[in-house]
């Protein structure tokens, strides 16, 4: 899997303590834990984990686990604790993370093993019934005494009959679930054709009749599970890495005691009154008023500025919020029902309402299929009947019909797809995390980008280092080396490695600046107030500014500003020759916001957009029949993401966006957007030709069996035919490379 | 043919084995980690089954 999103210039923050994740056995007499390792990669990886943890003393077991990265540990806790597990990790040159699927939202995999349990019994009766199936197909041919037949074919049933009981229940609850809601979808017909096909055998049988179908409704269910099984499995795997993602932020609070001692805590046990200690470089934990120190706060994830705050004490600060500069101390204040926090919870709890009302490709193509199956089929009674021959000669050949009008290609066309799909994408770093994902984008026809952490890194860059003289340039870049500030980094990097002169009694204040002296004269870095510059240098710039003062008094101003993505502008580019309408809608200040639509040739944008003005947005849009694709990191574009008709996010994006976003993205290009786009609608256009693939076998098949002459072995040789035909058109998305280049 | 008398309980039975076969290695969970599988038959010293 690619590696994870771009390094980002924020500080590490503190990792948590790891004994908060410690659970106990159902034995209760040890204690687990679980791992996210995510640079585990091979064998060698596997090998050094598990011998080296399983060597420390008091650990009973150690699993590492290729595929989701995660290791499991169990051990006695009277003999190890979890930080000594995660230094020894550490040691061997692995970063451990601590991972509670609680805290996430677990992964619920018991779809998956009920699906391959299902797989596993249509699987062992499809290959026994068959084996009875053909000797009876060539017996037929040659002198099988109807006795023998007989034998044979009440083996067949006793054999298929409890396994399809077994197998179709996922159809059956998915059909009954369908119909219950007076919806219809693939497996109503599927379930129809599957029963009536069984009952019908069991009939022949116990009349001892020429033909039974017992093979092909077994088998039917058995490339039908293995379709579904990969489908789910696909996006089990991306789900799993996305919460792997989420578990690599995995943080907890340091509560201050009433006698003054640290103590880790784990955020869901923060009460409104307590008081934590919020490091510098760490996030909020919990929204508070700050109830000391001075620092600034970068609150880009929250609202989208990309300018960090000034905060001192009495300012509110919002969980999920970065402490730039110095320590805070902030009570936590209960949850403000009108803080911007409280309204995005509201708005996504509303969108979450209007999401479900997208109908599925394959749905809506059951809706006209079966139908026109089931009067098929009651066509071909009337006509046997009318013709003359007996009942059960026109419910055979009814039967028949039902059978071989392929719903084994139809069930698979979409999932097969997806499941080719899913895995291009995962290969290119995008995960695909909601079953109708794809389906949604091939749909897309206008695109809404948020700008921060979006179309831009979040990074600083200086942009007007060339107008300044090399001295104040070192001066400057001296006095910045020492600070945390996004300002003051994006300043040292500019300048590098270079001999720079030593400036004395320096010192920072926080929200303020950086003071120093040099050769007796008092220099100074920071914001305009801190400068003292008077000059109504005052056009509100697009970026950010650091004032320097001289040591004879005299002010420059250096400018910076949020770097766009390196290829957000063939991006853009791309994804208007593909025919999308492009908007950007940020909350960050205006001029910042119009700089960057100029740069990348957007023209419509809005700046200073709260939540629920991206929502009344989409809204418009939508009123316009618009399908919208929304772009968003941020906390405020969780209600957004969630409202749109399609969403993707960045993995660097805050959680409930991550969560809300049905795609994300890794890696510090736009690109792979475009190859997401591209994948889907190649997928739709195989969907599509699997479709009419599957409807010219029911051309070809559907006049012979209702004029009878469809006997078992043709209905296995269609449906065997058309599910490797439609598997095979499925596979060509791996072919062709559609979309931008990745390097 | 009255082979088959024995034939048959036999086919179905080794039938089912394979299958409560299966039903097992799915149940002591060695799906789970298919790449993690591949990967082990490069090690000379792996012998731990997966825990429950």
């Amino acid at each position: 899997m690619s590696e994870l999103a771009a390094p980002s210039s924020h500080p590490v923050a503190p990792r948590a303590d790891p004994g908060l994740f410690v659970r106990r056995t159902e034995s209760g007499g040890e204690a687990k834990i679980d791992f996210v390792v995510q640079s585990m990669h091979c064998a060698g990886c596997l090998r050094k984990i598990e011998r080296n943890v399983g060597e420390m003393p008091g650990v009973s077991s150690v699993r590492a686990n290729l595929s989701t990265k995660r290791v499991a540990v169990r051990w006695d806790p009277a003999k190890a604790n979890a930080a000594s597990i995660v230094d020894k990790l550490a040691s061997i040159g692995f970063e451990a993370v601590p991972f509670d699927p609680k805290l996430i939202g677990a992964l619920d995999e018991s779809e998956g093993r009920s699906l391959l349990r299902a797989l596993g019994v249509a699987g062992f009766a499809a290959a026994n019934v068959m084996l009875l199936s053909v000797s009876v197909w060539s017996g037929l041919v040659s002198d099988m005494e109807p006795a023998t037949r007989a034998l044979f074919y009440w083996m067949s049933a006793l054999i298929a009959l409890p396994a399809i009981a077994y197998s179709a229940r996922p159809f059956y609850r998915s059909a009954y679930a369908a119909l219950k809601h007076g919806r219809m979808n693939m497996d109503v017909p599927i379930s129809l054709a599957v029963t009536l096909a069984t009952t019908m055998s069991l009939v022949q049988t116990v009349v001892n009749a020429r033909h039974v179908y017992f093979d092909a409704s077994i088998t039917l269910l058995f490339f039908l599970l293995i379709g579904r099984y990969l489908d789910v499995q696909a996006r089990n795997k991306a789900c799993s890495a996305a919460q792997n993602l989420l578990g690599l932020r995995a943080t907890a609070a340091t509560l201050v005691d009433a006698d003054g001692t640290y103590r880790s805590v784990s955020i869901d046990s923060l009460e409104p009154g307590m008081i934590v200690s919020v490091a510098a470089g760490a996030r909020v934990p919990a929204d508070g008023v700050v109830a000391g120190g001075v620092s600034d706060v970068d609150t880009s994830l929250v609202t989208g500025e990309s300018v960090p705050e000034a905060v001192k004490t009495g300012a509110h600060v919002f969980a999920g919020t970065l402490n730039i500069s110095a320590p805070l101390t902030v009570r936590v204040t209960a949850r403000d029902e009108n803080s911007l926090l409280s309204e995005i919870v509201r708005l996504m709890e509303a969108a979450e309402q209007g999401r479900s009302a997208y109908v599925r490709i394959a749905d809506q193509a059951a809706r006209i299929y079966a139908p026109s199956v089931h009067i098929l089929a009651a066509s071909t009674v009337a006509l046997w009947l009318l013709m003359g021959a007996g009942f059960t000669v026109a419910i055979t050949n009814a039967i028949a019909v039902l059978i071989v009008t392929c719903p084994c290609a139809l069930g698979l066309a979409v999932p097969v797809v997806q499941v080719v799909a899913t895995g291009r994408l995962i290969r290119r770093g995008v995960l695909v995390k909601s079953a109708d994902g794809l389906e949604r984008l091939a749909g897309a026809d206008t695109i809404v980008f948020d700008k921060t952490g979006t179309l831009t890194l979040g990074r600083l860059e200086l942009v007007n280092g060339a107008a300044v003289a090399p001295a104040d340039l070192a001066v400057a870049a001296s006095l910045a080396r020492v600070s945390r500030h996004p300002l003051a980094r994006a300043l040292a990097d500019y300048v590098g490695m270079r001999p720079l002169p030593v400036l004395t009694e320096v010192h920072e204040e926080p929200g303020q600046g950086l003071e120093g002296n040099l050769d007796g004269a008092a220099v100074r870095l920071g914001n305009r107030l801190w400068a003292g510059a008077t000059k109504g240098d005052g056009e509100l710039h697009a970026g950010s500014e650091l004032w320097l003062r001289r040591g004879d008094g005299s002010t420059f101003c250096f400018r910076f500003t949020d770097t766009l993505r390196f290829d957000a502008v063939e991006t853009i580019a791309a994804l208007k020759a593909r025919g999308f309408e492009i908007e950007l809608l940020s909350g960050d200040r205006m001029p910042a916001v119009k700089a960057a639509a100029e740069a990348l040739g957007i023209a419509t944008w809005r700046a200073e957009a709260r939540p629920d003005a991206k929502i009344a947005r989409l809204k418009e849009l939508a009123a316009q029949g618009r399908k919208v694709l929304m772009v968003g990191d941020g906390l405020n574009d969780a209600p957004a993401l969630r409202a749109a008709h399609v969403s993707f996010s960045p993995a660097t994006a805050a959680d409930v966006s991550q969560i809300a976003a049905d795609f994300i993205f890794q890696g510090a290009k736009l690109g792979p957007l475009v190859e997401a786009v591209d994948v889907s609608r190649k997928s739709r256009r195989l969907v599509f030709e699997n479709f009419a693939l599957a409807l010219a076998y029911n051309a070809v098949a559907v006049p012979l069996a209702v004029a009878g002459f469809v006997t078992p072995l043709i209905a296995a040789v269609a449906m065997s035919t058309s599910s490797i035909t439609v598997t095979l058109n499925s596979l060509r998305l791996n072919r062709g490379s559609g979309g931008v280049e990745r390097s | 043919m009255s082979i088959l008398i024995y034939l048959m309980p036999a086919a179905l039975f080794l039938g089912a084995l394979g299958l409560l076969g299966f039903l097992w290695t799915l149940k002591s969970g060695q799906y789970d980690d298919l790449e993690g599988a591949a990967a082990r038959i490069l090690l000379d010293d792996d012998d731990e089954t997966p825990p429950k």
